[in-house]
């Protein structure tokens, strides 16, 4: 029960009383008689009111509507008849307060009287409701006309959410003057929804059937309902439940997609991270457990190069990112090279020594950024050019920061192969890697391409943390939480072949995404150390082992 | 075992089974008093090198790395914890017959896992056997298909970071990230008691002398020569017709058992075993201990077990910040300069000075030998002498080359 005050119901006997208009066109005695409606006290008729006076789609009496909702439409009883009146700005002249007030079509204004004179006419909770969808449909209109697609999509969306009847031909008009694929669909599938909701048997009926057609995944609650609807034909729920089957159908397909897409960035960070490693270990039998502090450290590099633009060049903000990305690189790489030439050389070929020294060098950076930057995740803000996605398909959007990431990987990987295999440097690296001693006789410099390689690797690491800044948080810990991960990618693939690293990336990758829906993050973690045990039962060395002389026996 | 070691250790025992909770005895104005929370800090540090111990078999001896034996103590711990928690019974918060972290977590009924733990034999069964099954099984598929070196401590690694993350859960109930705590009585003896605390550090250190004896002894039978060989070139060991894997899964399982032992003794003493003494951190930590005292000497581990804690938790306290960036440099000094420990540091100081006092200093007296250890070490260092490339059987020799075979002391 909706209560009115009391004051108001003193206007009850004007119940067939009609307002008079001074100016303007006069409205029709149809609004007029809505008009008389809404100052009474009874919830049906001001809500029926307000639904004639919305249907005239007339802009004057929308922004009537918008000042009934905000609580400036006032009632002003003169020589025996009410008439509603806008109110305006309020002042205090002498000891009363007086208004402003307006015609409420034309705005044509009417003097100032004393508040007194006045009774409000009030918008509750439910009659503000009605009027919503109304003041929705004048705004979307304006939003329909955006150039930018995302808005029109947006309005179009929030109209069939809302799938209020009034909004049916603001639609239907933007339908037909739209261009834009994905605008198109959303738009179909606004006018769709609000018959379904409002519309007669037939028209019921055809709207399931397209929505159907339109892989409408919001619509399912809706047509759920309507197969359930014992009121409803036959006709109309064998459309509903076809269409159900369909949208559930197409579900399944985009969710597949879209793991699949999860995993691959999952496999991106993965292979960006044990790119480096894996050539490190490789080529000097040294695990590095500091690799992921490495990576921590690319990403406070962005960080600080983020605050930097914010501070001195605010105006190109988004570009700081395309910075971020060689500075992380070199970041990285130079504190790679100091561990190499500081403390690394001097263990080479010792892995289990390697790994416990560089763990404490990895406990030492982490405390060392805890120290500098303080222990809580930092903020950094994503560039606007690598927020929102690309829509690819009904129901799906890739977000553009994670098709950045395999982006990414995929330039750092073929930048790698580049570097591994056509390049001079590279068939040294080769070389070292096959066979150190004899590669030293013949006049390479092992320390040298030791260094450049390690220092390579680490740039790799910061560029993996620069990336991982646009989809997680940054805090000291975060290498912590991929280390565990490339280490496994490292040992499955096997040593010394990229494909095996990328294969395994991309098979750990795949796996956990595949597995976290039907497991969970921790219970998937273990799924996959299982699955990685297994695995080494039957290839020991991994994916792509060294095989012949060089193997281990 | 050697006479001096013999006599050493009898004195070792005798002074932290006997003489330390006599002095505990003494009233406090005594100058030779040991405070209640000395004697406890000593307690848990006994079970650190229970644990040191273990690992220092496996990694000192068998060449092993194992990075995830947090887990096998968590394991030993939660049995241990899991019976003091029913013990309490309904004098608990919350006055009901269920641990208290069930009540909050709307658990009505004991889950069926925790049902044995009732039993105190039970309990003592389940604090070798679980840690001891769990080895066997992980350390059966690990060594069976030769995972070795790097790739097996990487594994044990995800090991700990998994059950880290299990152990966390609230579903497994086993009171999730607070762990088991606020235990009141072990065995019908009251914890809040100092008797109580007297004796669990007298079991402690009676255990650790126990295992102390157990591990000499491994390292001084055949099987205990095998290991050496495999850790020096386990393929040698291979083509000489032994199994290096039966041998290696043997040693893990010994040392799984120890740190499963350890964590039982810890969980009474301490009061309380939460996740994170399982995950990656402390089980590496666990490394470093031995690697700081001196691999390949089983009392190195014990040193090294006591002075790592004892520095961590005068540290820790005085100066949390610096806590981590002394471990990492400790991890770092350890391999870089001190790659036989403080031990063989120490040894290698003494030599030094006796050279100098008596200058005779001929090569092969006893206490020249750690020098010419290292030297060799120093010759099989790859970057030095090298024959082959990638983590080749070269490696493990080198990597463990700086180590005295402590059978050569015999």
């Amino acid at each position: 029960m909706i209560r009115l005050t009391v004051l108001l119901s003193l206007t009850v006997w004007l119940a067939a009383g009609a307002a008079s208009h001074a100016a303007g066109a006069p409205p029709s005695s149809e609004v007029a008689r809505a008009l008389a409606d809404l100052t009474i006290d009874d919830a049906d008729k001001r809500e029926a009111a307000v639904t004639v006076i919305g249907q005239t789609r007339d802009p004057k009496w929308i922004q009537f509507l918008s000042g009934l909702r905000d609580g400036s439409v006032y009632a002003r009883t003169r020589a025996g008849v009410t008439e509603l009146v806008v109110g305006g700005s309020k002042a205090t002249r002498g000891d009363q307060d007086v208004i402003d007030i307006a015609g409420a079509y034309d705005r044509e204004p009417l003097g100032t009287v004393p508040l007194a004179d006045l009774k409000e006419v009030p918008a509750d909770r439910r009659l503000r409701l009605v009027i919503k969808p109304f003041l929705d449909a004048d705004e979307t209109k304006g939003q329909f006309a955006d150039p930018d697609p995302g808005v029109r999509r947006g309005a179009a969306v929030k109209l069939g959410n809302q799938a209020a009847a009034g909004a049916a031909p603001v639609v239907e008009e933007a339908l037909k003057k739209e261009g834009d694929r994905w605008v198109r669909h959303a738009l179909a599938e606004a006018l769709a929804l609000i018959r379904l909701a409002n519309g007669d048997g037939a028209q019921r009926a055809a709207a399931a059937q397209a929505l159907g057609e339109l892989h409408s995944e919001s619509a399912l609650p809706a047509l759920q309902r309507l197969a359930a609807d014992t009121a409803a034909s036959a006709t109309e729920r064998e459309a509903a439940v076809h269409a159900i089957r369909g949208i559930q159908r197409w579900g399944l397909l985009t969710r597949t997609v879209e793991t699949l897409f999860q995993g691959a960035s999952l496999a991106s960070i993965l292979l960006l991270m044990a790119l480096g490693l894996a050539v490190v270990f490789g080529l000097m039998g040294v695990i590095n457990m500091a690799h992921g502090e490495l990576m921590a450290l690319g990403a406070y590099a962005t960080y600080v190069v983020q605050n930097w633009f914010r501070a001195a060049w605010p105006a190109h903000f988004d570009s700081y990112f395309l910075v971020a990305l060689p500075v992380s690189f070199v970041v990285a790489a130079a504190v790679g090279l100091v561990l190499e030439r500081g403390v690394i050389r001097f263990l080479y070929g010792r892995p289990l020594e390697t790994l416990l020294l560089t763990w404490g060098a990895s406990l030492i950076i982490q405390q060392g950024l805890r120290l500098w930057f303080g222990a809580a995740n930092v903020d950094v803000s994503s560039p606007s050019w690598l927020s929102g996605g690309v829509p690819v398909m009904v129901g799906l959007t890739l977000p553009y920061n994670r098709v950045f990431i395999i982006g990414l990987a995929t330039v750092s990987v073929a930048a790698m192969y580049w570097l591994l295999f056509r390049t001079s440097a590279g068939l040294r690296i080769r070389a070292v890697t096959q066979n150190r001693a004899m590669s030293s006789c013949l006049g390479v410099r092992a320390g040298v391409v030791d260094a450049t390689t390690f220092a390579f690797g680490a740039g790799l690491a910061g560029l993996a943390g620069c990336a991982l800044t646009q989809i997680g948080n940054v805090g000291p810990s975060l290498g912590q939480n991929y280390i565990v991960d490339s280490f496994m990618v490292v040992v499955t693939g096997g040593v010394g072949k990229l494909a095996g690293t990328i294969l395994a990336s991309a098979g750990l990758g795949g796996l956990t995404k595949g597995v976290e829906p039907a497991l969970g993050a921790v219970f998937g973690k273990v799924a996959i150390l299982v699955a990685v045990i297994l695995f080494l039962q039957r290839r020991p060395a991994g994916l792509f082992a060294t095989r012949g002389r060089n193997a281990e026996a | 075992m050697p006479k001096r070691e013999a006599v050493a250790l009898g004195i070792a025992a005798v002074a932290l089974t006997v003489v330390l909770p006599v002095c505990n005895l003494l009233p406090a104005s005594s100058p030779l008093a040991v405070s209640n929370f000395t004697l406890n800090l000593f307690g848990k540090f006994l079970t650190y090198a229970i644990l040191a111990l273990g690992l220092d078999l496996l990694w000192g001896y068998a060449g092993v790395l194992s990075l995830g034996h947090g887990v096998f103590f968590g394991l030993g711990a939660y049995a241990m914890g899991m019976h003091l928690m029913l013990e309490i019974g309904s004098k608990s918060v919350y006055q009901s017959a269920l641990p208290d972290f069930m009540v909050w977590n709307q658990v009505t009924a004991l889950p069926l896992f925790w049902k044995p733990f009732h039993s105190g034999a039970f309990t003592l069964l389940a604090i070798v056997l679980v840690p001891g099954l769990f080895g066997l099984a992980f350390g059966y598929l690990a060594f069976r298909s030769r995972i070795r070196g790097v790739y097996f401590s990487i594994i044990t690694q995800a090991l700990a970071l998994s059950a880290w993350l299990v152990f966390n859960r609230n579903e497994m109930n086993l009171g999730g990230t607070n762990g088991l705590a606020d235990f009141k009585t072990a065995f019908g003896f009251p914890l809040n008691h100092v008797g109580t605390q007297r004796a669990l550090y007298v079991v402690t250190a009676v255990t650790l002398v126990a295992a102390y004896l157990l591990c000499r002894w491994i390292t001084l039978t055949r099987a205990g020569k095998v290991l050496v060989a495999i850790r020096d070139s386990e393929t040698r060991v291979l083509f000489s017709g032994y199994s290096p894997a039966a041998y290696k899964l043997f040693v893990f399982v010994v040392s799984a058992v120890l740190a499963g032992v350890a964590g039982a003794l810890y969980a009474p003493q301490v009061g309380i075993i939460t996740p994170a003494k399982i995950g990656v951190l402390p089980s590496i930590e666990m490394v470093v201990w031995v690697a700081a005292g001196g691999r390949g000497t089983l009392y190195g581990a014990v040193l090294g077990a006591f002075g790592v804690n004892w520095i961590q938790s005068w540290l820790t306290t005085s100066y949390p910040d610096f806590w981590l960036l002394f471990l990492g440099g400790l991890f770092m000094g350890a391999v870089l300069f001190f790659p036989d420990g403080v031990v063989g540091a120490l040894g290698r100081l003494t030599a030094r000075a006796r050279r100098l006092l008596t200058r005779t200093g001929e090569p092969g007296s006893p206490g020249d030998r750690p020098r010419v250890a290292l030297d060799s070490s120093r010759a099989r260092r790859p970057g030095v002498l090298d024959r082959a490339s990638g983590a080749g059987p070269q490696l493990s020799q080198a990597t463990l080359g700086v180590m005295r075979p402590p059978s050569s002391e015999q």
